[in-house]
């Protein structure tokens, strides 16, 4: 008896300090979400949102084209972005791992992603210095005469991909470094020693072994991207819009909650995706 | 020989030649920051300090920054305690849906800041509570938490266990061994999670943008002065941003580095 009252003592304890951030979660990251979904089920007359129950602004999504092109538009982004960073970031891992002298390793990865910490509107609005039509690369190739009128470089798909890339490459160099390291130098040395040249290595032993690295920048390169209005707003300008701009634009003038809803669920949906694709891989790097 | 001394070569100019494209836009933010005349593009005028007396004198953007420092440290600040206090409480007491728990706590980290502006956004809509910067506050804690949580949860081992048994056995109350004991022996983590989300606040965009409405943070005020197109002035704001966000880091660097040379 005793020491169950003790058990019950020490339970409601513990209740008392777990509470108050489960409530938090639950307050302002679960309900909103409930809310959210269902607004998506609700149709907008004016100024008023109708709860429907139905699911119309679903159908909307599949049927409107300027609104399924968003989540197009986005696709093909991320997976520019996520294939060109692996291809720029994978050597920079490598040789950081390899050939920088090892107490000069974490001060090159640090000096990696010091750009990180500029805060999202300040790197883009960066790039649009480097990139508009009077920016540096302009003013520098007409100075030197390589071209005589300023080239379209911002407000394209990309400016949008290059901002990115700037951004993921830092990321996916971490994720893969870390894999590198890890790696037992033997595993390298065994091959070599059974006649396999450089690339059969590479290709049969080491890069096998970094593929967690590789999946793990990947997945994040994907969901961070998919999900980013920054970038294209101030990069990629109003010609073509990702899902992101898609949903701010029903935010605006339009005031269309249940439509932005819709959106933002089915963002979700293929951030869902995307992590069941890449679960094999994402579970491996925690064992 | 030859061949190995060309692939030195040629690791060393793909180092060059990535570092170069990484720190490109920073480099050029800075350096047009001094740029004496109105447009931050070559070719460079000259050195001169205008536009970052223009940004101290301007009081929509002082207040921003104040803002924004008061939401970083806020949200932060809430953000640790709670995580802290749900840390304890699952490292420290054997409880029910223990897995569920955490899984509840850090699921917030898998969704997009776009998902849980637009989520608080609706609901506050629904409710009819106005935007302020509380509401930006709240939404700040909602991203950071699930960090604190699992910095400070992840640095809960048992040896720390034992020493507050004995602080219990000593005759502590509970709430004496964790301010007095747990507390400091996690200090370092603690500090970690705290100066990790204050950086992240301090740079937040979208949650910041759509909770608010007449006080806004830095990001969103940067994010209006971009409308006018490429200015000195901006060059300045950013180049205080970066200085802010990696003085952050070298002090979280050097906790973390004194807490792993202690080990």
């Amino acid at each position: 008896m005793a020491t169950a009252s003790l058990e019950t003592r020490e339970n409601r304890r513990a209740w008392g300090f777990v509470t108050p951030a489960l409530l938090w979660t639950v307050a302002f990251f679960v309900i909103p979400f409930i809310v959210m979904a269902a607004i998506s089920l609700a149709t907008r007359k004016g100024r008023e949102i109708v709860m429907a129950w139905n699911f119309d602004n679903y159908i909307e999504f599949f049927e409107k084209a300027h609104l399924l092109k968003g989540l197009f538009v986005s696709l093909e982004i991320t997976f520019t972005v996520t294939i060109i960073s692996v291809i720029l970031a994978y050597p920079l891992a490598w040789i950081i791992a390899e050939r920088v002298p090892q107490k000069w390793q974490r001060m090159a990865l640090i000096m990696a992603i010091l750009p990180f910490w500029t805060s999202y509107v300040v790197r883009s609005y960066s790039w649009l210095l480097v990139l508009a039509q009077n920016g540096v690369i302009n003013n520098t190739l007409v100075y030197l005469g390589v071209i005589s009128e300023p080239l379209e470089l911002a407000s394209t798909r990309t400016a949008t991909v290059i901002g990115f890339v700037h951004f993921f490459v830092m990321l996916l160099t971490l994720t893969i470094y870390a894999n590198l390291v890890q790696m037992p130098p033997n595993y390298r040395r065994a091959a070599a020693d059974l006649g396999a040249n450089g690339f059969q290595v590479f290709w049969h032993v080491v890069l096998p072994l970094t593929l967690p690295g590789i999946m793990v920048g990947a997945f994040l390169t994907f969901v961070l991207c998919i999900g980013d209005y920054i970038t294209p707003q101030i990069l990629g300008g109003n010609n073509e819009l990702a899902l992101p701009q898609v949903i701010m634009l029903q935010l605006g003038r339009r005031a269309d909650f249940p439509m932005a809803a819709t959106l933002s669920i089915i963002l979700m949906v293929v951030v869902t995706l995307a992590y069941i694709a890449c679960a094999r891989w994402l579970k491996m790097e925690r064992t | 020989m030859i061949s190995s001394r060309f692939s030195k070569l040629l690791s060393w100019s793909y180092l060059a030649a990535l570092y170069g494209f990484i720190f490109l836009p920073v480099a050029v933010l800075v350096l047009f920051s001094f740029q004496d005349g109105r447009l931050p593009v070559p070719p460079f005028n000259g050195a001169t300090l205008k536009w970052y007396g223009e940004v101290f004198s301007d009081n929509r953007l002082m207040s921003a920054l104040t803002n924004s420092l008061m939401v970083a440290i806020g949200s932060a600040t809430v953000a640790c305690v709670l995580g802290f206090c749900a840390a304890y409480g699952l490292a420290r007491f054997v409880l029910p849906a223990s897995r569920l728990q955490r899984g509840l706590l850090i699921a917030p980290m898998t969704v997009s800041y776009l998902i849980i502006a637009l989520g608080l956004l609706t609901t506050f809509n629904w409710l009819g509570v106005s935007l302020s910067l509380w509401t930006v506050g709240i939404g700040h804690v909602v991203i950071n938490l699930p960090l604190c949580f699992a910095i400070i949860y992840a640095s809960m081992g048992d040896h720390q266990k034992n020493i507050e048994r004995a602080a219990r056995d000593l005759g502590a109350a509970e709430w004496q061994v964790m301010t007095q004991v747990s507390a400091p022996m996690l200090m370092p983590s603690i500090l970690a999670a705290f100066f990790l989300s204050v950086t992240f606040s301090w740079d937040e965009f979208i949650i910041a943008f759509l909770l608010s409405r007449f006080d806004v943070t830095l990001p969103v005020e940067i994010w209006s002065m971009l409308r006018s197109g490429l200015n000195p002035k901006t060059n300045a704001v950013g180049s205080i941003v970066f200085l802010v966000s990696v003085a952050l880091l070298l002090i979280l660097e050097l906790i973390v580095f004194r807490r792993t040379a202690k080990k």
